[in-house]
This record gives C-alpha cells, sequence and structure tokens, in this order.
C-alpha cells in the first residue's frame, strides 16, 4: 500500500472521533466501503488495489452472498450424488442426453462444483479482506485511550447538564463504576464501552472460517460407510465388508477403528390400533460390543437417535427388513444353500418384502427363487394373500422357483437383490404360502426348498469424521458471537465540568455508535440520575433539556 | 411407550383451535375497522367541540414518540383526515379478543401435546399452528410495549390464513411420532425454527406493509417506525434461526450420522440464513437501508416460507416426516 494517492483513499480511514461527533445515526461507521471509484489510467498497483478494494466492498460481499444462495438451489432441485446416488442413476436410465449435460455442469454434486467453490472461496476472501483489517482496527482502538470530550457536549444526540460540584477524578471513577473504559483530561471525562460488539462480530465471522475448515478436514480424513447385518450374525470394521464405502482423500484401511460387535436381536414396536395401526414406535438393536481386539464384550441397546461411538466412530441404525431363513437341498440330495435372505421392504406400512435366492452351487441345474414375504399373513378379499401389519405375528413365504444357468460366471456384476429370469426355466409360479417348518418340493426333481424361519436384518451407517467437534465448537462460538453482535452496542459518554463563578456546570453527552439508541436513552438517563445524585448541588436549578432526545 | 392417545383430549384440541380460528378472524375485523376509521397517527385527538374537522394533522412521515410531541405538532400543516371516535375502542377490543384467541390457541396446543403424550410439533399441521401461535405471541407481546396495534390486522390475516390452511389441508389425528423423531431434539431444534419462524413472518408482515408505506396513508406509522420494528424482529430471529439449523445439526449427526448432508430442507434453510445475513449486510451499509433492505428481507421471508411447506411438498426430503395427508 504505497502508492497513496489514490481517489477515494480519504473515506477509508476517518478517524474514529470525527465519525463519532459527525454521524449521529449513520450505521456502523466505515466497517465496509460502498464501492469504491475506479482508478483512470493508474499502473497495475492500483488496478490490482481497486481488485482488491472491490472484493472486499460489501456490495461485492452481498453479491456473493445472494450468489451462493442462487447457487445452492439447484443442489435442492436436482438429486444429488451424496445424498440419494440411486436417484441419480434413475436419472442417468430416463433421460440419459439431459443428465449427460446436468452432470457436466456439476449439477449432480452441487455443493462439491468448482463453480460452487469459486464462490464460497471469493465470499470467504472478500470475508477476511474486511475482518482482518477490522481486527487490527479493534486492537488498535483497545490500546488507545477513549477520544477525547468535544467542545460542544450539547451537539451529541444525548445531552443533560446540571449544577453540581464534582472532580474528574470521582467523575472518572463513576463511570468506571458502570463499566466503561475511561480517559481523563483537565476538565473533562470520557467513557467508551462496549467493545464486545465488535468483538463478537469479528468472532462469528472467524467462526464461519471455523466451520469451512472443520467441514474440509471431515471431508479429508473421516469415512463413512453402509453394511447390513442379520441377527446372530456380526460386523468388524474392515473396509472389506461394507456394502458402500466412501472414503475420504486421506483415508486408509489402517485408519479404521478396530472395533467389531455382533447382533444379539432386533426389536420393532408398533402401534397396534386406531387410525395410524402399524406405525413403528421403537426399534432397538441389542448388540455384544468388542471395542478393539482383546477388549472385554459390553451389550449396547442401539436405537434411532442413540448411535454408537467407539474411539470417534459411530454406528448408526438406518433401516430394518426381514430375513427368512430357507434351506436348498438340490436335485441330487445335497444341501446347497442355508442361511437367512434379507428381503426389501416393497410396503413400509406392512413390511410386506422380496427377495432374490440365487443358488449356483445346485446339481444338477442351477436354482433361482423369487420369494415375496408376509410378516403377516391373511386372506385377501379377491383371493391372494398380504400381510396386514409389519410385525412378523403370521409370517409366511411364497416362492417362484427357476432353474438354469444364472449367469453367475459371467463376470458381469449382479445386484444380489434381482434374478435376471431371462433364459432360466420356470418350476414354481406363486406357490402356496409356506409357513415356518413347511417346504416345498420342486417339480422335475429339482429338489425342495425349506422355510424354517425368520430373523430381522438391519441396515448400520458406519461414520468417521474428526471434523464434528471443531464444528461443533466452531458453531457454538458463531451463535454466542452473533449474540454479543447484535445485542451489545458501542457508546460514549463524555463529561465536563465547567467553572465560572458561583457553583460548578457539570455537563454530560453520550453517543451510541449504532442504530436504534432506545435502551442507550434509559442507560443515558440512568448515568445521568446517578451522577446527579451524588454531585448536583442542593440548590441546583435543573434545566429543562435534561436528557433531551435529538434526532 | 406413550402410545395411547387420550381422545377426548385430541378432540378438544381440535375444538380449541377452531375457536382460536374463529376469535382472530373477530381480532383481525377489529383491527381492520381501527385502521380503517381510526385515527390517523400524529393527528391530535379530535376535542369534543362542534367542529371535529378543524384540528390539523401532523405532518406526515414525523416521528412521533409520544403523545404529548403528537399534540404539540397538530395544527403544523395539512388538512384533518375525519375520524371515528369509537375506532380506537375497537381496536381495544380487538387486542382482548386476540389475547383470547391466544389462550384458546395455547390451549390446543398443549392438549394436543398431553393427548399424544409427547411435544406437539411432530408434524406438518402442529408445526403450522404452533408458528401462527409464536407469531401471534410475538405481535401481542411486543404491543405491550410499544404501539404496534397497526400491525394487528396483517397479522391476524396471517394466523387466520395460516390455520385455515392447517385445518383444512394438513390435518391429521393426534398420534404418536416415528422412532427417529422421538428426541428431546424435536423440542429445542423445531421449537427455536418455530420461534424464529414466528418472528420473521413478523418482520415480513412489517416489510410489506413498508413497501405500500406511501406518504398520504396516514394510518400506517412512518416508513421509520415500520424500519424498526421489522429490524428488532429480525435481530432477534436471526440467532434464534441459527441455533435452530445448528441444533438440527446436531439432531442429525445424532440420527442421521452426518451433521450437513445437503438435505432440500437443509439446503433451503441455509439459503434462508444466507438471506436474511444478506439482509443484515445490507442494512448496515449506507446506501442499502431503506427499500433495498425490505425488499432482501421480504425474498428472505419469501425462502423461509419456501422451506416450511414448499420443500415438503415438492422434493423427496428425509425431513418428510411431515405427515401430510394424501
Amino acid at each position: 500500500m504505497s502508492s497513496s494517492h489514490t481517489p477515494g483513499e480519504t473515506g477509508a480511514e476517518r478517524p474514529a472521533e470525527a465519525a463519532a461527533v459527525a454521524t449521529a445515526h449513520a450505521p456502523e461507521p466505515a466497517t465496509r466501503q460502498t464501492a469504491p471509484p475506479r482508478p483512470a489510467g493508474f499502473g497495475p498497483v492500483a488496478w490490482l488495489r481497486w481488485g482488491w478494494r472491490t472484493l472486499t466492498s460489501m456490495r461485492t460481499a452481498l453479491i456473493l452472498l445472494f450468489l451462493l444462495a442462487v447457487a445452492s438451489v439447484p443442489g435442492s432441485i436436482f438429486p444429488q450424488r451424496g445424498v440419494s446416488p440411486e436417484k441419480v442413476a434413475e436419472y442417468f436410465r430416463d433421460s440419459p442426453a439431459l443428465a449427460e449435460w446436468l452432470d457436466r455442469l456439476s449439477l449432480f454434486d452441487v455443493f462439491q462444483a468448482p463453480w460452487y467453490a469459486a464462490i464460497y472461496l471469493l465470499l470467504f476472501v472478500s470475508l477476511l479482506g474486511c475482518v482482518l483489517p477490522r481486527t487490527a482496527t479493534l486492537v488498535r482502538e483497545l490500546r488507545r485511550r477513549p477520544p477525547a470530550a468535544p467542545r460542544n457536549l450539547s451537539r451529541l444526540p444525548r445531552h443533560a447538564a446540571f449544577q453540581g460540584e464534582a472532580e474528574v477524578a470521582e467523575l472518572a471513577a463513576e463511570l468506571r463504576r458502570k463499566g466503561f473504559r475511561v480517559a481523563t483530561g483537565r476538565d473533562w471525562v470520557a467513557g467508551e464501552k462496549g467493545y464486545l460488539r465488535e468483538v463478537g462480530n469479528l468472532l462469528f465471522h472467524f467462526a464461519l472460517l471455523g466451520i469451512l475448515f472443520a467441514v474440509g478436514v471431515g471431508a479429508v480424513y473421516g469415512y463413512r460407510g453402509n453394511v447390513l447385518v442379520v441377527e446372530g450374525e456380526g460386523f468388524a470394521n474392515t473396509v472389506a465388508v461394507y456394502d458402500r464405502f466412501q472414503p475420504g482423500r486421506l483415508v486408509t484401511a489402517d485408519s479404521l477403528a478396530p472395533f467389531s460387535f455382533t447382533l444379539k436381536d432386533f426389536r420393532a414396536t408398533y402401534q397396534t390400533e386406531g387410525e395410524r395401526q402399524g406405525q413403528a414406535l421403537d426399534y432397538v438393536a441389542r448388540l455384544a460390543v468388542t471395542d478393539r481386539p482383546g477388549a472385554p464384550e459390553r451389550d449396547y441397546e442401539l436405537r434411532v437417535n442413540e448411535p454408537l461411538e467407539v474411539d470417534g466412530t459411530l454406528t448408526y441404525l438406518l433401516n430394518h427388513g426381514y430375513a427368512p431363513v430357507v434351506k436348498v437341498t438340490d436335485g441330487e440330495g445335497q444341501v446347497a444353500f442355508e442361511g437367512p435372505v434379507p428381503c426389501l421392504p416393497v410396503d413400509q406400512r406392512t413390511l410386506t418384502s422380496e427377495c432374490v435366492i440365487k443358488v449356483p452351487d445346485a446339481r444338477p441345474q442351477q436354482l433361482g427363487f423369487l420369494a415375496r414375504f408376509l410378516p403377516s399373513t391373511a386372506s385377501a378379499q379377491g383371493g391372494g394373500y398380504v400381510s396386514v401389519f409389519p410385525a412378523a405375528i403370521n409370517p409366511t413365504v411364497q416362492i417362484w422357483a427357476f432353474s438354469g444357468d444364472l449367469g453367475l460366471d459371467d463376470g458381469v456384476p449382479q445386484s444380489v437383490y434381482q434374478l435376471d429370469t431371462d433364459g432360466l426355466k420356470p418350476l414354481v409360479m406363486q406357490s402356496d404360502p409356506l409357513q415356518p417348518g413347511q417346504s416345498l418340493t420342486l417339480p422335475d426333481g429339482a429338489g425342495t426348498i425349506a422355510f424354517t424361519g425368520v430373523r430381522e436384518w438391519i441396515t448400520l451407517q458406519i461414520t468417521y469424521d474428526p471434523g464434528r467437534l471443531p464444528a461443533l465448537v466452531s458453531a457454538v462460538v458463531a451463535t454466542v458471537a452473533l449474540v454479543l453482535s447484535l445485542v451489545i452496542r458501542r457508546r460514549r459518554v463524555w463529561i465536563r465540568v465547567s467553572r465560572a463563578d458561583g457553583p460548578a456546570t457539570i455537563e454530560v453527552g453520550g453517543l451510541a455508535r449504532t442504530e436504534g439508541n432506545v435502551s442507550f436513552t434509559e442507560e443515558f438517563d440512568e448515568i445521568v440520575s446517578t451522577l446527579r445524585g451524588r454531585f448536583a448541588v442542593a440548590s441546583d436549578t435543573a434545566r429543562p433539556d435534561g436528557g433531551r432526545t435529538k434526532e | 411407550m406413550g402410545n395411547q392417545v387420550n381422545t377426548g383430549l385430541a378432540q378438544l384440541s381440535d375444538q380449541l383451535i377452531l375457536v382460536t380460528v374463529l376469535l382472530y378472524l373477530g381480532a383481525m375485523i377489529g383491527y381492520a375497522l381501527e385502521l380503517a376509521f381510526g385515527r390517523p397517527r400524529g393527528q391530535a385527538p379530535a376535542r369534543r367541540t362542534r367542529e371535529p374537522v378543524a384540528v390539523g394533522a401532523g405532518a406526515a412521515g414525523r416521528a412521533e414518540t409520544d403523545t404529548a410531541q403528537e399534540t404539540g405538532d397538530a395544527g403544523e400543516t395539512g388538512a384533518a383526515v375525519p375520524y371515528a371516535p369509537w375506532a380506537a375502542t375497537v381496536g381495544r377490543v380487538a387486542v382482548a379478543v386476540s389475547w383470547l384467541g391466544w389462550a384458546a390457541n395455547l390451549a390446543g396446543i398443549v392438549t394436543r401435546g398431553v393427548s399424544a403424550g409427547r411435544w406437539p410439533w411432530g408434524n406438518m399441521y402442529e408445526f403450522t399452528v404452533a408458528i401462527c401461535f409464536a407469531a401471534v405471541t410475538t405481535f401481542l407481546v411486543l404491543g405491550l410495549r410499544q404501539r404496534i396495534r397497526f400491525l394487528g390486522a396483517f397479522v391476524m390475516v396471517a394466523a387466520v390464513l395460516g390455520l385455515g390452511f392447517a385445518v383444512r389441508y394438513l390435518y391429521v389425528q393426534a398420534g404418536p411420532v416415528v422412532p427417529a423423531l422421538n428426541s428431546y431434539w424435536l423440542a429445542l431444534h423445531v421449537g427455536a425454527a418455530i420461534i424464529a419462524s414466528g418472528l420473521f413472518f413478523l418482520a415480513g408482515v412489517t416489510g410489506v406493509l413498508y413497501l405500500v408505506r406511501r406518504p398520504g396513508a396516514v394510518r400506517l406509522p412512518d416508513r421509520r417506525t415500520l424500519e424498526r420494528v421489522m429490524h428488532r424482529a429480525i435481530v432477534l430471529a436471526f440467532p434464534i434461526w441459527t441455533f435452530a439449523v445448528i441444533a438440527g445439526a446436531l439432531w442429525a449427526d445424532r440420527a442421521w450420522g452426518r451433521y450437513w448432508g445437503w438435505d432440500p430442507k437443509e439446503v433451503w434453510s441455509f439459503i434462508t440464513w444466507l438471506a436474511y445475513a444478506a439482509y443484515l449486510h445490507a442494512y448496515a451499509t449506507a446506501g442499502w437501508r431503506g427499500t433495498r433492505s425490505v425488499i432482501i428481507q421480504l425474498v428472505a421471508c419469501g425462502c423461509l416460507l419456501f422451506n416450511l411447506v414448499g420443500v415438503n411438498l415438492f422434493f423427496g426430503s428425509l425431513h418428510s416426516y411431515a405427515d401430510i395427508p394424501g
């Protein structure tokens, strides 16, 4: 900042005294300037300076705030990869050409998009460009004495005078008792109060930077994974067991906390009567947790709002469903499959679920099954069966059976929840409902399938985010600082003792540097009445304009 | 478990809300009558002479701080506007009726909560009723200390519309909430959102009045008063909104495994927050104060409204607990 004759320089650093007296109801004095004038025919330094000024001006900050708000909107209109990847995939299926263009514009990852980052980084630079100089100003102000009393106190917005007798030191002590920072002169006292407003304001903006930092830390060092666990089965926190795993850039396999647990059982409670019959009331998953290899096992009841925490890694209960246990015996009499099969709910109110059983080990031919699971089976009016309640009161399974090459050896990845029945030979189409313990014999000597029991599964999300705590601290600081900056106002009070012959005149003037001086009026009146009470001389005839308000 | 709904209480709650609507409607008419026929601001009360019109009106746009000043200013300029002496009485009755409606509103919310055995803002219907309650509460409490009766008609219109919409389109029977909502965070997060929304809507109503205020319409207070009321409400509401968002993040951290995930509701509460932050910055900047900052404020209020209603209706969101009847 060496070339100092740029136009527009003069308004930048107004002396605080002049500002204080001159601007009775100007807003925050010289916090940010409105747009600076453009330099005319200056060199690169002047242009740089103009650019910096423009970037840090309030108008630019406002525009950036608006841009950020507008740029966030598409993030709520288009499905986002981070929130619902399956909907993004659906978009690509339904309108591939449009989706490709949207993707090119990062509209499926708005909040990771370069143009989004550009806006908020510019905003934060602009913010720094404003907040840092203001911090320096505040530090200077805190080290400086409150400004001397102006010559004519009666020109201040608040003014009172009375006849009294007081030493400057006594008056100063009185102001100090009321929490003012005080400076004194030969015949005057100056007091200033409310620095916490600016402290709060600056702290708030720094806390926003803190939140940005915390989010960044979480994105780099954190990870998130989803996994499905069936009752009786276990989970050990390693990358391989996750169904879906989203690591941050610097996450390695070693950085996963080595805990494990077994799902002992899961219980859901439902509303049994009334209009909301079947609505879930509570979910409890009982876990046996081992915090680290060799540590003693402990029990934990996992609920929706009560995640399991192990060394900063949190495990959340996300969803649940049924896994009928089936046993498939193939045509050669061998048990080709035995175990629970997780079914996906197709109706949340009744938990009617569908599942796929693939038995590639069956001989002589591979077997594939579609199954429909009804937790509370009842006969439907028009024939057939439906589920009437989500709890497993009368669980049954209906089977569709197929034989043939399941195509698992083609190398094309398949979903475990889908069975491609093209090219398969249908054996059974929708059997009667099997109850636990019942089995179905397949035609052509292809084997049998038995429904042996019901278990429940839960899906879990396991999250590690080292940015959580910094984010929380920043958010709390931001809120507290925000309240300080909005509630507290900076105000100054001056007292002058003028001695002519007879008793001295004590004049008090006051000024609040921010808008809406209603509460300052009260405070000022209170100060004046205290001073009057202590120092006024008995013969005092109070001036009629005591505490008058000048708008 | 608290899943036994007390049907008698639930019905009482429904009836209380209907009573509330009627009382607010009555209060609205009272406020409107006062606004239409009352003594213009800045005009001295008519002396009981044969020529009630002979009293001068205060200059429009002048700041009046107390009645003494008003009387002093009377007769300075302009012609007097004729007014009905009974209007002030009607205004006072309207305030009393509002308080009655407020009590019915409160009782309706409490009985609803007791009947279901939980915090009474678990679905869209209860949420909307609570926001109307918050807005009316703010108006009435501010009215204890400040002369803002002029706002009454507009606040009541908004409250009646809100309650009517809730009863007609959003109503569901009292009952338990899904497990995810079964948390004390419901009280904190949604409670803060309700209070902040009530204040923001009050500011929004005042902002609209600010824009329609012309020097001629003397029954409304001048723009400076309107701006002050509006700014106060926002200054109060903004930290509460900030807290509501942060409490939401804390709850999301407990329930969904992340404190911020750009769910549509989160996106729009962020947009709303940005817009109100823009208003506060505009207000503190010379050259942006006045009409410009009011327009920003109204845009922000629109974002808030969209977040409360639009997001639940148009987007699939994790916040779609709202339980809106099909």
